[in-house]
């Protein structure tokens, strides 16, 4: 099993988290993660892009044409990192209006929920269902709750929830 | 009993790594892509079976310091710190060398090639070939935590500092990496003085410095520490790829991805300085080709001395930033005739970043510009090197260099004609501590006329919040005496010292005056304005401070101000109704926007 995956939005969109998450489950099945993160100056809302790669590498960056997934939680960032997902990589964002790739208004529900940073588990769910991951429903729900602080855990699974339940 | 394998970013597997190896003195000052490192010996302190100090010291400098004198006693430490972090410990880290060490010393540099968060991409790993201190390059986390023991080890066998030189990649990458117990090394402090060498004076550095000879000569030999090959298939005789660090594991996967993998011989560095004489002999003798990657500087392709190398000397390999995976797969393309990399459309630049919604360093800049449109701003390194987005921001150069640059500024102006422009510093809080005080003495004695404004968020904010001096706690919040800012101003011969909450544009507008017109008059000197406000990535400041529901009515003008000279991110501009809104899931509801607009249609509301 190999898998590699971009995770794009902008600083404080929770990008780090949904990444965590993703190779958290890696770990758990007992698959070798690499992940690579944005820290630093970008993370004040500027452009942040994870990749994660799941299965045996030996680095954690994405080439160009490489991804198999992508994860785009800012849909202006489509120009930016597009081209690092291959010709038939799948991909997902969360926008407003129709356009290239699965969309979903994740933000919305999100915010419905109580709080737009949960759009990224809103992803999580939608990629799930969409069986475009490598992992599946119960290992993810074992992943969010390892991560998240504990008064979080429910909400945060109600996010995952709702993005598996969308769009059917 | 299997180890245990935990999800680990490569600054927390080294953190762990630390803890695991029996190191007792951790130091280090914050700085991108370091800091989680400390961090993680703080939140693992707890596995430690030895006492472990633990500190946020000022600078690096005293960082080193603290660790270096650890290690007289015969205990491990480690200092910790950015590239540019170095060049200040670079005193203490440069005599070192000679002088020796005597418990295991680390010292762990991370750089940053990109660069990403830094003010240059200079390589560590130069550096200590002109310090002529051995240098470790892991090419990922679970390398680097596997480096640590072995190297402690290193560095007690030569009695020699030991850097480990993990880059952002590195620093910034998780992997799944497995734990070990900690070791139980029951040393006691021991400090045995011995002037010759913890005071050496001149007379006995050429020895000394004939020892430091003799034990690179043997350190660049030894077994654990070789470039390690990965065969190839003979298909490409004489032809070979040396790389290190990062550039290594890009490397072996772009080769697996093109088909290339175990097709030529590949050598991975993981010492690039020494690197042993034999390993250079054996290159020329068996290789007419070599192409070599590494970051940032051409540190082993200028021992190696290959005639038939590729790399950044010959300009096979870009001089300048990341070798990411694209660039490595340009070069090789390159070096192999390969069909070249499919051309990529052209790189589109992404979302700036910004100050956060409701920063107070925000209201600060947006007045002090508005006050003195034809100032000069100097300001420093951290966050607030964003105010360059409301044009508040003009020099950007190291840490504390804006008081000293200020003064500069000043001298070269008012010796034409005695006119000068208003100067206004900015410098954080931390940033002031750590190399800020120096300078405003010098600028006191030197008659320097310029206003410093200390931007003061309690917290080292960039890096991720660690505590400052005059919060009264230490690394892993524990209390300590807190130094406030106001004596340290006063002492330096400071006479005009005022406070403020930058959220209060009226107060802080006036005081700034105030102070323009105390520089200016006769018996005037350096002012220093405490521009006071909790960062807003604190929760604690978050719940202290008011939230409002803000919006914008109607009667907008669609002047911009708001979304360009304020440039709140929560703010941006409806260009079908030319308008500006206001995105509630960014705002924070802090209202300092209202002000800024000249026909009020910013409104707040109290929240229902
Ligand atoms: S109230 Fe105004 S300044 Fe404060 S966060 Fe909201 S839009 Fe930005
Ligand atoms: S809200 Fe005020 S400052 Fe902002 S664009 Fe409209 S008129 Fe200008």
């Amino acid at each position: 099993m190999k898998q590699q995956i971009i995770v794009s939005g902008i600083g404080g969109q929770g990008v780090l988290f949904l990444t965590r998450v993703i190779a958290q489950v890696a770990v758990n099945t007992g698959i070798p993660v690499l992940t690579s993160e944005t820290h630093g100056m970008a993370q004040r809302g500027g452009t942040v892009l994870s990749t994660i790669k799941v299965g045996n590498f030996a680095s954690p960056l994405v080439r160009t044409g490489q991804a198999d997934l992508g994860l785009l939680l800012w849909e202006a960032n489509l120009p930016v990192h597009q081209s690092l997902l291959k010709a038939d990589g799948k991909l997902l964002l969360n926008a407003e209006n129709t356009g290239e790739g699965i969309r979903i208004d994740a933000a919305k529900i999100a915010r419905d929920l109580g709080n737009a940073v949960l759009l990224n588990l809103v992803l999580l769910g939608l990629a799930v269902q969409k069986q475009v991951l490598f992992c599946g429903i119960e290992d993810c729900e074992t992943a969010i709750k390892q991560l998240a602080p504990a008064r979080f855990v429910e909400q945060n699974l109600a996010a995952f929830h709702k993005g598996l339940d969308s769009n059917k | 009993m299997k180890n245990q394998i935990e999800l680990l970013m490569g600054n927390e597997a080294i953190g762990q790594g630390l803890i695991e190896a029996g190191c007792q003195v951790a130091a280090a000052y914050p700085g991108t892509p370091s800091t989680e490192i400390l961090q993680a010996v703080i939140d693992r302190q707890e596995q430690a079976v030895e006492p472990l100090h633990i500190e946020w010291s000022v600078n690096e400098k005293i960082a080193f310091e603290v660790a270096l004198a650890a290690s007289y006693t015969g205990k491990r430490s480690v200092a910790v710190m950015k590239q540019v972090g170095l060049n200040v410990a670079a005193d203490p880290f440069m005599r070192t060398a000679y002088i020796g060490i005597k418990g295991g010393m680390l010292t762990i540099v991370a750089d940053d090639p990109g660069p990403h968060s830094s003010q240059n991409e200079q390589d560590t790993r130069l550096f200590c070939l002109q310090a002529r201190v051995p240098v470790l390059d892991p090419s990922s986390p679970a390398e680097a935590k596997a480096m640590i023991q072995p190297a402690f080890e290193l560095s007690e066998k030569y009695e020699t500092n030991i850097v480990l030189r993990p880059t952002t990649r590195i620093c910034h990458s998780r992997q799944n990496v497995s734990l070990e117990k900690p070791i139980e090394l029951k040393r006691q402090a021991d400090f045995e003085p011995n002037p010759t060498r913890w005071a050496a004076t001149p007379a006995f550095l050429p020895q000394l410095h004939r020892n430091l000879n003799r034990h690179l000569e043997e350190i660049a030999l030894e077994p654990a520490w070789q470039p390690r090959l990965l065969s190839g298939n003979e298909s490409q005789p004489r032809t070979a790829f040396i790389a290190s660090g990062i550039a290594y594991s890009n490397l072996v996967d772009l080769l697996e991805e093109l088909g290339l993998d175990h097709t030529i011989d590949l050598y991975q560095v993981l010492m690039p300085y020494p690197l042993n004489p034999d390993f250079c002999k054996l290159m020329q003798k068996k290789y007419d080709r070599v192409l070599i990657l590494e970051e940032t500087y051409p540190v082993i392709e200028l021992q190696l001395a290959h005639p038939g190398a590729v790399g950044k000397q010959t300009g096979g390999v870009p001089r300048e930033g990341e070798l990411t995976p694209d660039v490595i797969h340009q070069a090789l393309a390159d070096f192999l005739q390969l069909a070249p990399p499919a051309e990529k459309p052209a790189a589109r630049r992404g979302q700036r970043p910004s100050l956060c919604p409701g920063c107070s360093h925000r209201t600060a800049f947006y007045t002090i510009k508005k006050c003195f449109p034809k100032g000069i701003f100097p300001s420093d390194i951290g966050c607030y090197t964003l105010g360059m987005n409301l044009g508040a921001v003009h020099t950007v150069h190291c840490m504390g260099a804006c008081i000293s640059q200020g003064a500069g500024f000043y001298q070269a102006y008012q010796q034409d004609d005695g006119q000068f422009p208003t100067i206004v510093v900015t410098i954080g809080d931390s940033t002031f501590f750590h190399a800020g005080i120096p300078a405003l003495i010098n600028a006191v004695i030197q008659q320097t006329r310029m206003i410093v404004v200390i931007l003061d968020n309690a917290t080292a904010a960039m890096t991720g919040g660690q505590p400052v001096p005059h919060m009264g706690v230490a690394a892993g919040n524990k209390p300590t005496k807190a130094i406030a800012i106001e004596p340290l101003v006063k002492a330096s011969g400071v006479e005009f010292l005022e406070t403020c909450n930058p959220y209060d544009h009226e107060r802080f507008e006036a005081l700034l005056k105030q102070a323009d017109s105390y520089i200016r008059s006769p018996e005037g000197g350096v002012a220093v304005l405490i521009a006071r406000h909790g960062c807003i990535m604190d929760p604690a400041t978050r719940k202290a401070q008011k939230s409002f529901t803000v919006t914008i009515q109607d009667n907008c003008i669609g002047c911009e101000k708001c979304t360009s000279a304020f440039e709140c991110p929560a703010l941006s501009m409806d260009r079908t109704r030319n308008i500006a809104v206001v995105d509630q899931d960014r705002c924070i509801g802090c209202g300092t926007c209202i002000p800024v607009c000249p026909v009020a249609a910013i409104i707040k509301e109290e929240k229902s």
